[in-house]
């Protein structure tokens, strides 16, 4: 049996900054992440973050990741376990892992969940078609790997993943047919719409796609305007040629880990799904167990890496080591503030409203 | 090229841009960015303290006398929305500098493609200069010759496939 102070799951953003908090606090902390490198997300964005100067705007996700993880592999108090998947926690506190192909046993005293979000799907005639792609796989296999997906792609949803999948797609030499959403707005932020215009994509609101069609693969999509109650309007029927189909149409917090604790969640679309309830320190209804980024309720980066300061600082707290810990939490927390004061976080603070205890 | 103003267009002409007298002094930049999102590295970016954003979620403000036009906002901002115009580089033609994050890049001299705000073909315009400041240079910020009448048009270019077989 490994044992840590605290155990960081998920060595995303929000992981990464919780690992590195609870360690300048003195914690020993172990941070397990089921993919080959840190990062998350982070790996797959090429393009520049927004946020302040503290969240490291105006740099590249992928550079972010490997500032980040230089960090904390710098730090002698965090042990990193890459390829380590968390496949279960118990009530006894016992954690397993398995890390390549071994099964194994962690406890710890505090537990930071920090693993991110799962891509939502979407139904629609042969969407089991080779060829329909979360926009997750695309980025996956294009930013990680160097493997075109296709050559002309059709996007579902222009929230700003759908316009920044678009954007990284015609920079790789790609096609974007065009980019459907069913809301009457655009989803994402302007200028990152404005960046997609200025290439000549359309970007066609109250739109839906109907099918999917194609022999062996994807071979085209058949798309359609929706009225207010989401039914297709007759006669707006649109046949756009495509051999990839890419969904970007939400993410849902991942905290499946949690859920056999028994915590306490609620349903709040405003954060994408079922969402963990918990305190200002982001201590969840189970004590001991913290959640930090995308998997407390789907956001940015820059939220992510700040609740993972606020989830870490506090669980270092929890068990002792408490230095300015006040003082620290306030900063965080105001900064935290500052980000989401926008109108373009209006939901989210609708949404945290509902599970905050 | 006859197509409906866009809003963007609509208001620059209103109260987005400088005056006429400071327009003819010289280069500008303007942040094409009218949503409050938290953002603020084309604040952070500035030498001259020109871009005002109060906080994070503000949009951008360019006080242009104290703008110099330098072009390291172009550069640094992750929405590729501040864009430099110099209005003053001869009677018929001005410069318009774009952020540009595509291979090929074109070279200095050759002639591109203007693209609208909608990727419309305007113009055939010739790269002036390519420079790179922060990130390691991987946005280009590059400045074109414009026909003075396209010089709130132009917004982006695109290769032309015969200078690149
Ligand atoms: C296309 C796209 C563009 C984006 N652009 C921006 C942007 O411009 N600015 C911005 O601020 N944000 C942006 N984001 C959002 C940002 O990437 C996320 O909000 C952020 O990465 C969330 O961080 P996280 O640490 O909570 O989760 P993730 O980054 O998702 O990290 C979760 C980690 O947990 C690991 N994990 C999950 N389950 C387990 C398990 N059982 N065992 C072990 N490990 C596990 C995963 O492998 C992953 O590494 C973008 C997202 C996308 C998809
Ligand atoms: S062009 Fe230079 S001086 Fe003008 S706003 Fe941009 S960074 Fe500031
Ligand atoms: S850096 Fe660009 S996107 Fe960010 S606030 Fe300034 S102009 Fe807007």
């Amino acid at each position: 049996m490994l044992t840590t102070e605290i155990v960081v799951i998920g060595g995303g953003p929000a992981g990464m900054n919780s690992a590195l908090a609870a360690a300048s606090q003195g914690a020993e902390v172990t941070l397990l992440d089921r993919n080959w490198e840190l990062g998350g997300q982070l790996v797959k964005q090429t393009h520049k973050f927004f946020g302040s100067e503290n969240q490291f705007a105006g740099e590249r996700g992928i550079d972010i990741a490997e500032i980040l993880s230089e960090r904390v592999h710098d730090n002698s108090r965090i042990t990193v376990r890459k390829n380590s998947s968390v496949l279960g926690i118990y009530h006894d506190g016992v954690l397993t892992f398995e890390q390549d192909d071994k099964y194994k046993k962690l406890t710890s005293r505090q537990t930071v969940v920090a693993t991110g979000a799962a891509e939502k799907f979407l139904s629609f005639t042969n969407n089991d078609l080779p060829g329909v792609y979360g926009a997750g796989a695309v980025q996956t296999l294009m930013n990680q790997q160097g493997v075109l997906p296709g050559k002309n792609v059709l996007i579902i949803g222009a929230g700003n993943i759908g316009l920044i999948v678009a954007y990284q797609l015609l920079q790789a030499g790609v096609s974007v047919e065009a980019i459907i959403e069913a809301l009457p707005e655009i989803g994402g932020y302007e200028v990152h719409r404005d960046k997609i215009k200025r290439m000549g994509v359309p970007i066609l609101t109250s739109h839906s796609i109907k099918k999917a069609y194609g022999e062996e693969r994807v071979e085209g999509a058949i798309i359609g305007e929706i009225d207010s109650s989401w039914s297709f309007i007759d006669g707006t029927k649109k046949d756009f040629k495509a051999d990839v189909i890419c969904l970007a149409v939400g993410l849902s917090p991942l905290i499946d880990l949690l859920h056999p604790l028994g915590l306490e969640i609620s349903y709040v679309p405003n954060l994408g799904g079922l969402a963990p309830k918990r305190d200002e320190y982001l201590e969840t209804t189970i004590s001991g167990y913290f959640v930090a980024g995308d998997c407390a309720g789907v956001e940015e980066a820059s939220s992510a890496m700040m609740e993972g300061n606020i989830a870490g600082l506090s669980a270092a707290n929890s068990i002792g080591y408490k230095k300015s810990f006040q003082e620290k939490f306030r900063n965080n927390r105001d900064e935290l503030r500052k980000l989401r004061e926008g109108e373009t976080a209006k939901e989210v603070r609708a949404g945290l409203g509902e599970v905050r205890l | 090229m006859t197509e409906e103003k866009t809003e963007i267009e609509r208001s620059l002409t209103d109260d987005l841009l400088p005056s006429v007298e400071r327009r003819k002094e010289g280069p500008y930049a303007l942040c094409e960015c009218h949503q409050r999102i938290p953002c603020n590295p084309c604040l952070t970016s500035c030498p001259t303290g020109a871009v005002s954003l109060d906080s994070i979620n503000d949009t951008p403000e360019v006080d242009f006398d104290k703008c110099a036009g330098c072009k390291q906002c172009v550069s640094a901002c992750p929405g590729l929305a501040c864009f430099v115009i110099d209005e003053t580089y001869s009677t018929d033609s001005a410069l318009v500098t774009i952020p540009y994050e595509f291979l090929p890049l074109p070279e200095e001299g050759e002639t591109v493609n203007g693209l609208d705000r909608k990727g419309n073909f305007v113009k055939e315009v010739t790269v002036k200069n390519i420079d790179s400041f922060s990130d390691n240079g991987k946005t280009k910020v590059i400045t074109v010759i414009v026909p003075q009448e396209a010089v709130h048009q132009i917004r982006n270019i695109e290769i032309r496939e015969e200078n690149h077989g």
